[in-house]
């Protein structure tokens, strides 16, 4: 069976580089670390909010500025289906919360040595698994449930990207700046 | 740059910033949004096909990523190889600042479980398979949705960016909140 296992040889690569790097940075990030990962849902240790919120300000200045000036950037925009992305999302939080992983940052942290991350991962084929097989009756139960298409902020309100953007960065930076300052008083 | 090679830790908002672009890199080069948990389909969809190719072929959601008999998709393709390649970046970075751990129960759970490695294998397992349940669920995980999603604007990543903190905060309240909170 899967007489073609392998996609061709050029996506492959470009996908391990990038694989390369996103690993490089989480692991530098400190987020593939449990603690860290714990501690920002204690809200005590800020670091994966801040790692999150920067790189969604930088990659939608740069992926809505490449669309402006023309270039063919197409957008890969996820269906929104209001009871599945909020259900899953909440079943999401309360795995990550115990596993101290996402997705991502479980298979780097297995890179870095954290051996438990490799029993989270077996746990995550299965429950891949697991989803697939429960698929039919979820898509016709839960995934139709307010169910708008592949729609961001921008097809909903007709507004400009970039008032989205602009808020973002104004919120963003008036917020980490805060969080700083919150920081430094708190440290004790 | 040696210097900072060798650096423990970055600051998040460097490394916000290369994921960030990375981000522009991967949609202009690759036409393709960063993701993970789509792999965890095609491996679990790998795994029951050497079972049985027949199933595979026939579940919607398998059929969705693989593709059908007639017309299989590529099991190891762009983000296959973004994913195990995940493991080497991450093994290089901790190798450079001698960070690299052989961390089999973290510390805080050690606090609030006890040391058994058996328990903490258990329950990363357990966790892993809700973690991936919801994660497709909602369409993606932290890296497609939160990251890659969120960037685009889209209105079901925002969502689940949301309803993954709530749930976060709740579950981690739960689990370490009052006496183990002084050792997180």
């Amino acid at each position: 069976m899967f007489e073609i296992f392998f996609a061709n040889p050029t996506t492959i690569l470009m996908g391990g580089i990038a694989g390369f790097l996103f690993g490089f940075l989480l692991q530098k990030g400190g987020v593939t670390r449990y603690d860290v990962i714990v501690g920002q849902f204690m809200l005590k240790d800020f670091t994966v909010l801040k790692v999150m919120l920067m790189a969604v300000m930088v990659g939608s200045v740069g992926i809505y500025g490449m669309r402006a000036l023309g270039f063919d950037i197409a957008l890969h925009v996820k269906t929104t289906a209001l009871l599945g992305n909020a259900l899953g999302g909440l079943i999401f939080g309360v795995g990550m919360a115990v596993l101290g992983y996402c997705p991502g940052t479980a298979v780097a942290a297995m890179g870095e040595g954290s051996r438990h991350a490799i029993a989270g991962v077996l746990g995550m084929i299965v429950g891949a698994g697991l989803f697939a097989e429960a698929y039919p009756w979820i898509e016709s139960h839960i995934l139709s449930v307010g169910n708008f298409g592949k729609v961001t902020f921008v097809d909903i309100t007709g507004f400009s990207p970039w008032l989205f953007i602009a808020g973002l960065w104004v919120a963003g930076i008036f917020g980490l700046a805060s969080l700083e300052r919150w920081e430094k008083n708190n440290q004790s | 740059m040696i210097s900072m090679l060798k650096k423990a830790r970055w600051s998040p908002y460097v490394v916000g910033t290369g994921i960030g672009l990375l981000s522009w890199v991967t949609f202009a080069l690759m036409n393709k949004a960063l993701g993970v948990s789509t792999t965890f389909v095609r491996t679990a969809g790998m795994v029951e096909g050497l079972v049985s190719e027949d199933h595979i072929r026939s579940n919607a959601y398998f059929v969705k990523y693989l593709g059908t008999l007639e017309g299989p998709y590529p099991v190891f393709e762009w983000q296959f190889a973004l994913v195990v390649m995940l493991v080497l970046g991450a093994f290089c970075a901790s190798w450079l600042s001698s960070t690299y751990l052989r961390e089999t129960v973290p510390d805080i759970w050690k606090v609030r479980f006890g040391p058994s490695k058996g328990v903490r294998f258990a329950g990363a397992f357990l966790a892993g398979i809700v973690v991936m349940f919801g994660a497709r669920l909602a369409g993606g995980c932290t890296s497609g949705h939160g990251v890659s999603g969120s960037l685009q604007l889209a209105v079901s990543s925002w969502i689940f960016f949301l309803c993954l903190f709530v749930a976060g905060i709740v579950t981690a309240w739960l689990l370490y909140g009052k006496g183990g909170k002084s050792n997180v």
